[in-house]
């Protein structure tokens, strides 16, 4: 008769107190997996938000880790704006030509090629302005190519896709330059579809409300990003909102756009912001190749107003500096909660040695060796430990996988029901280890019984 | 089977000092030999058996027990011989709660590397009347029930020597009866020795040997001598 099966029966006969030994066990092994699993969870989806297919994120000189979390993440304030122009240095002469003739603005600057055209190659800049809210959430002003070009997803190369309707167009004849798409989010929290119009407050979520509104033409699939959680609207209409144009002095040198009166085009009738009175808050560049992001990084933090973030590196940074000392607690109080646990085994069969000695006693007295008695009690440590380890990672996973859908419309991040985390393929061992380690003290008690005196009790 | 010789057995009393309880100069047993030892409680009957058994190790004196010399052997090689060659009947029958009753026999056979025969077990089983009570458990078993699943169990090992400890002392008069008769017959059958302690002297009577320890233990004359 196998051992184990004598561990096994035994752990059967005292059922409650089994019972409740492999919950107390089940519980902290689940609450245990649950933390490392959100933990997990949260870290991948800031990591993967970081890499939204921009390597830079270029605003004006402050925090690094300012611009990227409000042109990112879209969290905190915006560091302050730059100059169009600043936008203008990403693009060759051509293009510049292009905006001046669209726009308005100094002849000149069409006339040469951008500082950091060179390092574009087949990537690109998109502006982003910021500063207005809807409800709660950010509006973000930008251009049509935030759609055509951004790529998202694990491997960052999924195009946005619509739930409803469509991207919003340069210019649209019944609404002109003012349309707006949401991210799923925004759509589904303040009751908004296609063909409502939504209106801006300038400053904060409580701020003056603009008088112009804009068209909603599209609602974006969830994308697991900050981009759910934002409004994004015409940049040309942005700048035509109350306050939005930046005053300019007398003296710059202005020349009056020139467009035509092509169906696609913004007719000339429509009256724009002319280049000096538009700011960016940031620009979204993307390298095309990569490797030309670090020149390009180095060349705008030597500039005067500009500096140059790589969303990825700040992320690290800031979870490196956060992350580090919570992983540690994390792993403490997974480490106490573990050990609290095994004294629970401990105590359990410890308090059953009393019942047990007499049981030992007689198997002593059918044969058994002393260092067959301790292996039994171990055992069935062990089948407290193994039982509780299993049901509780298996309970804490299904939780998570049962949460899967709301976790991944949150967070992006797709949850499978036997994804590990990092930390999380020690716990077992961990668990097993501590558990023989809690059922030592009763075994050895078991090693030392007495037979002759138990016999006879 | 059996022989000892000068064997002396002390205990530490809690004042100080040792108590001798046994002191047994010879006593000796032969093959498929039946004897029941009668004497008072506290005599160091219990201790006998524990001794004999290989629970407990003697203080000086030699037990042999089917030509092996017990006082030489470790007590891991105790553990083996008495699995080996020791069937223990207790006066509490001593079985194991978590376990059936086939299963309590089946321990009779688990320890010293046996395999275990699930077929022995339900033989012995079925020839202590309790065949149909395979899967009960011990609490739903009568007093007299589980006295008869501890002589299976003691016999599942086969032993070479069968000790019994007040084996009927728990049981009412009709139970004992049938207990007795059944304990004396497997060991006929199987050809084991018996050594049953008793204090009972109608038990005894059920054998043709009967030794009275106090006159085998001289500890028992000295002690009595000092009250």
């Amino acid at each position: 008769m196998p051992l184990l099966f004598i561990a096994w029966r035994n752990f059967c006969y005292r059922s409650l107190s089994s019972f409740l030994t492999t919950l107390s066990l089940t519980l902290g092994v689940a609450l245990v997996v649950l933390v490392l699993s959100i933990y997990g969870i949260i870290t991948e989806a800031f990591v993967r938000n970081a890499s939204v297919g921009c390597n830079l994120v270029v605003g004006p000189k402050g925090s690094a880790l300012q611009l990227t979390l409000n042109s990112v993440y879209y969290l905190s304030q915006p560091i302050e704006n730059l100059p169009f122009t600043t936008y203008m240095e990403f693009f060759p002469a051509e293009r510049r030509a292009a905006m001046v003739k669209k726009y308005g603005g100094d002849p000149a600057l069409g006339e040469r090629d951008g500082k950091y055209a060179a390092y574009i190659g087949g990537g690109f800049a998109i502006p982003l302005a910021l500063g207005d809210y809807f409800g709660e959430y950010r509006v973000v002003g930008t251009t049509t190519h935030f759609f055509d070009r951004l790529r998202h997803g694990p491997e960052v190369d999924q195009p946005f896709s619509f739930e409803a309707g469509r991207a919003f167009v340069e210019y649209h004849p019944e609404h002109e330059v003012f349309e707006a798409v949401l991210g799923s989010r925004v759509a589904a929290t303040m009751g908004v579809s296609v063909g409502d119009t939504m209106n801006p407050t300038h400053g904060d979520p409580e701020g003056k409300g603009h008088g112009q509104g804009f068209h909603v033409v599209g609602i974006m699939d969830p994308t697991g990003t900050p981009n759910d959680r934002a409004v994004f609207v015409n940049l040309e209409g942005f700048y035509l909102l109350e306050g939005h144009a930046k005053p300019i002095d007398d003296e710059q040198v202005i020349a009056p756009p020139q467009r035509g009166d092509s169906p696609d085009e913004i007719p000339s009738d429509l009256e724009l912001l002319t280049i000096p009175e538009r700011e960016v808050t940031s620009i979204l560049v993307q390298n095309q190749p990569p490797m030309f992001a670090v020149p390009l990084q180095n060349m705008i933090n030597e500039s005067v107003q500009a500096q140059a973030a790589a969303p990825v590196g700040e992320i690290n940074k800031l979870m490196s500096m956060f992350v580090g000392p919570i992983t540690t607690a994390l792993l403490a109080i997974t480490a106490i909660t573990c050990f609290v646990a095994a004294v629970g085994v401990l105590v359990a069969i410890y308090n059953s040695m009393n019942d047990r000695r007499r049981d030992i006693a007689i198997m002593r007295a059918l044969g058994a060796r002393r260092e067959s008695v301790t292996a039994i009690i171990l055992l069935e440590s062990l089948i407290i430990a193994i039982l509780g380890g299993l049901i509780g990672w298996m309970l804490a996973h299904l939780a998570i996988y049962a949460a899967g859908g709301y976790i991944e419309d949150r967070t992006g991040v797709q949850i499978y029901l036997w994804s590990l985390s990092e930390f999380e393929v020690l716990l077992l061992p961990l668990v097993l280890l501590l558990s023989l380690i809690a059922g030592l003290v009763p075994a050895l008690s078991a090693y030392r019984t007495d037979v002759g005196t138990n016999l006879s009790a | 089977m059996l022989e000892i010789t000068d064997l002396i057995k002390q205990f530490d009393q809690p004042g100080g000092g040792q108590l001798t309880v046994l002191d047994v100069p010879n006593y000796s047993m032969g093959p498929g030999e039946q004897a029941a030892l009668i004497g008072e409680s506290g005599g160091g009957k219990t201790t006998l058996l524990h001794l004999i058994a290989g629970l407990l190790s003697a203080n000086s004196g030699s037990i042999r027990v089917d030509n092996l010399e017990l006082t030489k052997l470790s007590e891991a090689g105790r553990d083996r011989f008495r699995a080996a060659t020791i069937g223990y009947v207790f006066q509490t029958f001593n079985l194991l709660p978590a376990f059936s009753a086939l299963e309590n026999v089946q321990l009779g056979m688990a320890f010293g590397g046996r395999r275990v025969d699930p077929n022995r077990a339900a033989e012995l089983l079925d020839r202590v009347g309790l065949a149909d009570r395979a899967d009960y458990r011990p609490s739903q078993l009568s007093v007299g029930q589980q006295q008869r699943v501890a002589i299976a169990r003691s016999l599942a090992g086969q032993p070479k020597l069968l000790l019994a400890d007040e084996p009927t002392a728990n049981v009412d008069p009709a139970s004992a009866d049938s207990v007795l008769d059944l304990i004396l017959q497997a060991c006929r059958d199987e050809n084991i020795s018996l050594l049953m302690v008793t204090h009972s002297l109608e038990v005894a009577g059920r054998f043709e040997r009967v030794d009275r320890l106090e006159e085998i233990n001289r500890a028992f004359a000295i002690q009595s001598q000092k009250v």
